[in-house]
């Protein structure tokens, strides 16, 4: 799997495809099903957002997709190279070439710099973009030198953007990347990814619980119970700035 | 520099504190390690280029007298390299200033100058002139005992002759690097000297002209020892010639021996345990420092940093801190081996040092502690990695807490709330807190070591001058004696009570097995000098048969009712057959013991004895010298106290100060795993504490959380080391056994409360070092993240 470009070559444009794809997760005593099942088609440069409630299986299915997790039954590609068997190695590889990920919580490296901690990945990356760009992309140019400890949460988590943007992925995994925020950051943070999705037309799907934010997608994919229970396309997107929650 | 080695330096300065905690175990280990091996191995070197450079015989005989025609017959058993016959011969000194009886054993050297062998290295002054028959050269020891310096003289009885001699030189031989007088078993510089004269003067005054009394030969290579042995003991057999020997025998080479072989168990076991210790700790504290990092793992892996490169980043950081300490311990280590041997050079009195550390040592202490960090790290960052990274990020599940064996059994409503935390966390935890306990109580072990060697010493000093020996003094006479002799003595004024005893020189030999060695025929019931059995009973010596020390009977491979052959090396030199009569337990020599009565009966003579036992009113104690030294029969004296006094001046110190050194190390150590415990446990539960905080615990309650858990493992581990410590000590013990010693398993109450004391420091210093940490813990960052 080579990264020959910021937009990974599909024939028909489809980037992610899942067909029953079964999470279950032992938790000693109990079993629990995070996923039951999720059919599955994502397309080369769509703002996808998965809405759910806590729970509903979100979280699963896109660690899935991005490699960090794998499913227990069921099948799931990647622009048709096939991720469920792929062993740890091919999976690393995958995450280091195609997949950016932005966190609830951030997961900067507290010890690093803003401009190091998204050096930290652009130093392994095929071919990233300079560190100071990608923290333009996201308005941190002024806070290039600041510690995480020195960022407020909004500016740790465009950090976190600026990082999962800095080695051109395919595509952009975001877990919850407003969760931790108020509103005013929380929309800052979203602007930044929009602008990222409309700019470098990476693929990008965020999920989240926050229902609001489901008019930025092109669009949605509704999750319940650890299946997909509908989906809805957006005529119109709403830019970031018109979201209000 | 790359972002992620930028990283691993910040983090490392971050850590500093644990990261120099840690270093300083492995800087202890390691400095053990070089510092104990290089001892040894700069000791033995020293000595063989010393044996070389002098050139030390290989073969020493003693004789009654022989003429000097022997010489070449001696020169002509083949395989015969040099030979060097001389006259050698007790006498009673008298220096100035000094009352108590002082012992000199003269050696003649060539008119010529230097011998062919065991030649003289002189500390100062020079050799003397075979013109003169009144000087005289000291052994150093001797001189610097007395502060006797070239140009200083000494009054000396020569066979019942009064001369003053002249010092014209100092010096130090090969041969008498262990100078031991008759009947002691330590050396005493004060009270025993070696000097040599002229061969011509000294043959004069022993009525040696034209004979000799002792030979010693070097051997060409492809000599063989045995045969070459045996033609000497049968050309020496007509002139009284006593039991020839190897360089293996001879008894300034056996002691050394002896001692370099205890030296060596201490130099390997000692830097093993600890090392073993410290990499073991290591493996805890680098596993538990990782597992702290989970999260960061995680991330890393998120975007595609390979478990190997995962891997590798946490080495670099383990094996900095393992190279820090391991510079520190070769720099150390290094420092105090040279010290050490200096000590050792300056109590053998070698005249040179050559010391140096072998690449192989100081490789060897490194690797070692690499090795095991990176087991440690290894295994750490693969458990860490093992988990999907997306496993890893998600806060961990409620930890599945339970009560506890205590609050089961009913003892709940006895504990506070936090209370139950600490039992419940350590409870939950079994491993983790085991392991803790297991690193606290090594310490704890490894510090006991050194008392160990000071109780072991103290006890076996005091059975044998205090149950074995209750005599003040020692008083053995030139020849065997009528012993009528007594009388003589107890005449003296201020003498109490007087035991005698035979001494005779015999070869013990069982089947092919054989040892030289000397039968004490004591009195039966003696008070003054008593045997003692296992239990440090005073044991009746039966009226038949032989009792043997036990480690005496394993090497001869004899048991009780064994019939043992006794070849006698003094008069008729008669062979006898024997009845191994029973064993005795005993920490120092090799000895044999008869009845006294039985002895004469079986040498087929009268009441003979060899020596004196005697007690005296102290303040006569210089009377009694004075006038044992006018008695041209009595050879020796040794005073029971002296005899105390010098052995802690000598051998003891260069234990102790050995002992010393470890004990600091072990401080080291113990401090570096308590404070590193602490530490990781406020990382691994700082979240858990601050929440608690914010709920309104005080500081006072949080810490008594964190410390009240790392108190409760310190207690617990305290008398865990005990019993570590008691094992540990035990196996040197078992692998301290020489044919001079027996080291016995006893630790004083004091040597538990010391390592118990010394780990309970390092525990509240780490306590109060933890205690200002947790009131600085961040209360807000608690709220904004997740768990």
């Amino acid at each position: 799997m080579r990264n020959d470009s910021a937009q990974a070559p599909s024939t028909d444009g489809i980037v992610f495809q899942t067909r029953g794809l079964t999470k279950v997760y032992d938790m000693g005593q109990v079993q629990v099903h995070a996923l039951r099942g999720v059919d599955l088609d994502l397309y080369s440069g769509e703002l996808v957002v998965l809405l759910g409630a806590s729970g509903s299986g979100k979280s699963t299915l896109l660690n899935i997709l991005g490699g960090l997790d794998t499913a227990t039954s069921g099948a799931v590609s990647y622009c048709g190279h096939d991720l469920t068997t792929a062993g740890d190695k091919e999976l690393t590889q995958y995450r280091r070439e195609h997949v950016g990920f932005v966190f609830q919580f951030y997961n900067l490296i507290p010890s690093l710099t803003a401009r190091e901690n998204v050096a930290i990945v652009t130093e392994i990356a095929t071919n990233p973009m300079q560190p100071d760009a990608a923290l333009g992309l996201v308005d941190l140019s002024d806070r290039l030198d600041h510690f995480p400890a020195q960022l407020s949460g909004g500016e740790q988590q465009r950090v976190a953007i600026a990082r999962a943007i800095a080695k051109q992925p395919a595509v952009l995994l975001c877990d919850e990347p407003t969760g931790a925020l108020d509103s005013t950051t929380g929309i800052k943070v979203l602007e930044a990814l929009e602008r990222v999705n409309r700019e470098l037309g990476t693929t990008t799907v965020l999920i989240t619980h926050n229902a609001a934010i489901a008019d930025m997608a092109d669009r949605v994919l509704f999750l319940g119970d650890g299946a997909i229970t509908r989906i809805e396309r957006n005529t119109k997107k709403k830019p970031p700035t018109e979201l209000t929650w | 520099m790359r972002a992620i080695e930028k990283k691993l330096f910040r983090e490392l300065w971050q850590m500093k504190g644990q990261a120099l905690a840690i270093a300083l175990v492995i800087t202890s280990g390691v400095a053990t390690f070089v510092m104990s091996l290089t001892t040894l191995d700069s000791l033995l070197i020293t000595q063989s280029t010393y044996y070389r450079n002098y050139h030390f015989a290989d073969v020493f005989a003693s004789l009654k007298r022989a003429p000097d025609e022997l010489r070449s017959r001696i020169a002509a058993i083949p395989g015969v390299d040099q030979v060097e016959t001389r006259v050698v011969g007790m006498a009673n000194i008298d220096v100035e200033g000094f009352d108590e009886p002082v012992v000199g054993q003269f050696t003649s050297i060539s008119d010529a100058g230097q011998p062919l062998l065991n030649q003289l290295y002189i500390k100062s002054g020079r050799l003397v002139d075979a013109g003169r028959d009144d000087e005289v050269v000291l052994s150093d020891t001797f001189a610097g005992a007395h502060g006797l310096r070239p140009g200083d003289r000494i009054s000396a009885v020569i066979n019942g002759r009064g001369r003053t001699l002249r010092v014209v030189g100092l010096a130090l031989s090969p041969e008498y690097i262990y100078q031991v007088g008759p009947g002691a078993l330590f050396p005493d510089d004060k009270r025993f000297g070696v000097m040599w004269m002229a061969r011509t003067p000294l043959g004069t005054a022993f009525d040696m002209d034209g004979a000799f009394n002792d030979v010693v030969l070097s051997l060409s290579a492809d000599a063989n020892l045995e045969v070459v042995l045996e033609r000497l003991d049968n050309l020496l057999k007509p002139y009284g010639g006593l039991d020839a020997i190897g360089r293996e025998d001879q008894l300034s080479h056996d002691y050394l021996s002896e001692e370099f072989r205890m030296l060596k168990t201490l130099a390997t076991l000692f830097p093993m345990i600890f090392l073993g210790v410290a990499a073991f700790l290591l493996n805890v504290v680098v596993s538990r420092l990782i597992g702290t990092q989970r999260e960061i793992i995680a991330a890393l892996k998120a975007f595609g940093y390979s478990n190997t490169s995962v891997g590798v980043h946490y080495l670099k950081l383990v094996l900095l801190i393992v190279a820090a300490g391991v510079v520190g311990g070769l720099i150390a280590g290094a420092w105090l081996g040279r010290g050490m041997s200096e000590i050792y050079v300056e109590f053998y009195r070698f005249p040179f040092l050559m010391y140096e550390i072998g690449p192989e040592i100081a490789l060897a202490g490194a690797l070692i502690s690499a090795i095991a960090a990176t087991v440690g790290t290894l295994h750490a960052v693969r458990k860490a990695a093992q988990l999907p990274p997306a496993e890893a990020m998600r806060p961990e599940p409620p930890a599945r807490y339970r009560e506890t064996l205590v609050e089961r059994v009913g003892l709940k409503r006895f504990l506070s709330q936090p209370s139950r935390m600490i039992a419940r966390h350590i409870e939950r935890q079994p491993m983790k807190s085991t392991l803790t306990v297991i690193g606290i109580a090594f310490s704890c072990a490894i510090m006991m070591l050194g008392s160990f060697q000071e109780d072991a010493i103290d006890f076996m000093m005091d059975v044998q001058y205090g149950l074995a020996s209750r005599e003040d003094m020692t008083i053995s006479f030139v020849e065997p004696t009528s012993k009528r002799a007594v009388y003589d003595l107890l005449s003296l004024g201020g003498a109490h009570d007087a035991e005698v005893y035979r001494l005779v020189p015999a070869r013990l030999r069982f089947g092919h097995r054989s040892r030289r060695t000397a039968i004490q025929g004591l009195e039966a019931e003696g008070e003054l000098r008593r045997v003692l059995d296992a239990r440090l009973q005073p044991l009746d010596l039966p009226l038949n048969g032989i009792v043997l020390t036990d480690r005496l009977a394993e090497i001869l491979e004899v048991q009780p009712g064994d019939l043992l052959t006794v070849e006698v090396l003094e008069g008729s030199r008669p062979t006898l057959q024997v009845p191994v009569a029973g064993l005795v337990n005993e920490f120092v020599g090799l000895s044999a013991y008869m009845h006294r009565s039985t002895l004469n009966r079986l040498m087929r003579e009268g009441e003979t004895i060899s020596g004196v036992y005697l007690t005296a009113d102290s303040q006569y104690h210089s009377e009694i010298y004075r006038e044992l030294k006018k008695m041209p029969r009595v050879a020796g004296t040794v005073v029971r106290m002296n005899a105390v006094k010098s052995f802690y001046e000598t051998f003891a110190e260069t234990v102790l100060v050995f002992a010393f050194i470890n004990t600091l190390l072990a401080g080291t150590v113990a401090f570096g795993v308590v404070y590193n415990s602490a530490r990781i446990a406020v990382a691994e539960r700082g979240r858990e504490l601050a929440s608690l905080r914010v709920l309104g615990f005080s500081r006072g309650e949080i810490s008594y959380i964190m410390l009240g858990e790392l108190g409760l493992l310190t207690l617990i581990a305290i008398p865990t080391g005990f019993v570590i410590g008691r094992g540990l000590c035990g196996y040197i013990a078992n692998n301290l056994q020489t044919d001079l010693y027996r080291v016995p398993l006893v630790l004083e109450p004091t040597t538990y409360a010391f390592a118990a004391t010394v780990v309970l420091v390092a525990a509240i210093l780490s306590g109060l070092i933890v205690r200002r940490r947790l009131d600085h813990l961040d209360l807000i960052a608690v709220l904004k993240t997740k768990e």
